[in-house]
């Protein structure tokens, strides 16, 4: 760009323009050399994002679930812990076995895993496509998104009393609890996920002759897919935890409800056992989604 | 500014009098686009350049319609454009192709919303691909493939819907050297065997010289046409030819042109 204070015989000659206009620049004579620096390897443990190799990889992954494991067996063999509070792991195998052979344990989970999937299922019927309204339209995130923000702070728990209340002592009350403590959060992250589609990736579907209705089932869809399956699978673990502490209050079946009867009897070691089948229903849900989110987002891998 | 140019229908892509102002800060305004009177031929291939913020690549997205202009018209054979359209075809920088469709599928868009036959689609689409010499690649996904290749497929998707006219937002100008010489060369093919019209903005004025018929040049703020170089060189055009003194003339006069408005 020419500015008004250049000559004219810089003007003639634009190969020689200076990008200060030629004005003296010489401070830099008596400047003193930086300080020295020495450059060393990075520590592999504490350079940020640095990959580790396998092998120590592995054990790190181990250990996170030996040691634990190691750390009861160690309290309840000793006699450290009062088995009272700390079953031994033993007894909390034989508890399992007990409940197993009864038939309770699948009774519970069965109505647990099944409240699940009513809850959630409602839970995602609404803030897809709510969420995916929001991503997509100014308006409707204009108009929705300041009263979720609030509510999703409202936690699902405080609201057990008023929802037996409003909706009695069964099934409804429960899958509420459950719904209201996902179906927030996963709208705006349903929103989020839908936001993402690059602007230009919509321009240029629009010069290819696509209407809104095409933008939204073509393009926005299948680019959002793999986000909105990686919302499900935050909320999902949710919803889990949900379920368990809508029914530790006036339930008659669920997991949540086998730790309340067990803790009335002081049976802990029931309640240790109950935990660890939680936990691994969790993981299982956790592993499903996320396959099912690699095989339709592979093309984001 | 040229009024006459509002009046009578003529053919091809016309601009006449449009300028464009975004929004700065409360209630104010920036002019990045003024008086621009263009006439692009039917088959023509012109290419804009000018220095960043020139206000090339809103001249673009007035033409495809993605924006409004703030004054004056924009008519292809006198019909005016009111929004997006097939067109008039846009490839950008990034190309921003489809990443979950294949090469194939990525360049079957456009036709999918036809009602042409699926077999009709599929020809066409193997034309494309092999115009664009990505036939190889047609069940590979973007995501596997080279800039150059992912450009090459943008512009095929683009022309599959024959467009009236292509416009082309600097879609080499993340490449390397030697690739961006390949595809121009690849384009001058393409716009050979086509026959359609090209409107291309570039930073670079050897690109824009070795390409073009026409080179319009966009400079100031808010931007303006500053001049209008005719390139006279032969039709076949190779990578010697940007060697000749004829070559090098026209570059520099474009390039005065770009330093002194």
């Amino acid at each position: 760009m020419s500015s008004p204070q250049r000559t004219e015989e810089q003007r003639q000659a634009p190969g020689r323009i200076r990008a200060n206009d030629g004005r003296a620049n010489d401070g830099r004579a008596d400047w003193p050399p930086l300080p020295a620096r020495r450059v060393r390897r990075p520590n592999t443990w504490l350079a940020p994002g640095l990959a580790i190799s396998r092998g120590p990889r592995w054990a790190l992954r181990a250990a996170s679930l030996v040691v634990p494991f190691l750390v009861w067996v160690a309290l309840s063999w000793t006699g450290a812990v009062d088995p009272t509070f700390l079953p031994s792991p033993r007894a909390t195998v034989a508890a399992f076995a007990d409940m197993a052979r009864s038939g309770e344990l699948l009774t519970d989970t069965l109505a647990s895993v099944r409240r699940v999937l009513y809850g959630f299922g409602i839970a995602l019927a609404i803030s897809v496509p709510v969420g995916f309204a929001m991503g997509t339209w100014g308006w409707a995130l204009a108009a929705l998104e300041p009263i979720i923000g609030l509510v999703r702070y409202w936690p699902a728990s405080a609201f057990i009393p008023l929802l037996i209340i409003w909706l009695g002592l069964g099934e409804p009350s429960k899958l509420a609890v459950l719904v209201l403590g996902v179906v927030f959060f996963n709208t705006l992250m349903v929103a989020d996920a839908v936001r993402q589609v690059p602007r230009r990736l919509l321009e240029a579907s629009m010069t290819l002759g696509a209407t809104p209705a095409v933008l939204v089932r073509k393009v926005m869809l299948p680019y959002a897919l793999p986000g909105i399956i990686d919302a499900a699978r935050v909320n999902a673990a949710a919803a889990w935890n949900f379920v368990v502490i809508a029914e530790l209050f006036a339930a008659t079946s669920g997991l949540g409800y086998r730790i309340v009867r067990s803790q009335r009897f002081l049976l802990t070691d029931r309640i240790f056992a109950v935990l660890i089948v939680i936990g691994l229903i969790g993981i299982a849900m956790d592993v499903l989604l996320r396959l099912f989110r690699d095989r339709v987002g592979r093309w984001a891998a | 500014m040229n009024t006459e140019m509002n009046t009578g229908v003529t053919t091809g892509l016309r601009l006449a009098g449009v300028a464009k102002d975004f929004p700065a800060g409360r209630r104010a305004t920036r002019r990045v686009l003024a008086d621009i009177d263009i006439a692009v031929a039917p088959g023509e291939f012109v290419c804009v350049v000018g220095a960043s913020g020139s206000g090339k690549s809103t001249l673009l997205d007035l033409i495809a319609g993605l924006k409004p202009p703030t004054a004056g018209t924009i008519a292809w054979d006198g019909e005016a454009v009111t929004g997006p359209g097939p067109d008039r075809g846009l490839v950008c920088q990034t190309g921003e192709l489809f990443p979950w469709r294949t090469v194939a599928a990525n360049v079957a868009f456009g036709l999918e919303l036809l009602p042409i036959s699926r077999a009709e689609r599929a020809a066409r689409v193997a034309w494309y691909l092999e115009e664009v010499g990505l036939t190889g690649y047609a069940g590979a996904l973007p995501g596997r493939l080279s800039g150059g290749q992912r450009q090459r497929v943008a512009i095929a998707r683009a022309l599959a819907c024959e467009p009236h006219v292509l416009l082309l937002d600097e879609p080499f100008g993340a490449l390397d050297v030697q690739t961006k010489e390949d595809m121009q060369l690849f384009l001058r093919n393409v716009w050979q065997d086509t026959g359609t019209t090209v409107v291309m903005v570039t930073h670079d004025v050897a690109e824009a010289v070795f390409l073009a018929q026409r080179v319009l040049v966009l400079a100031g703020h808010p931007g303006r046409v500053a001049g209008e170089v005719t390139v006279g060189l032969p039709a076949d055009r190779d990578l010697l030819t940007r060697r000749t003194p004829e070559f090098l003339a026209l570059r520099t006069s474009i390039e005065d042109l770009l330093r002194h408005r």
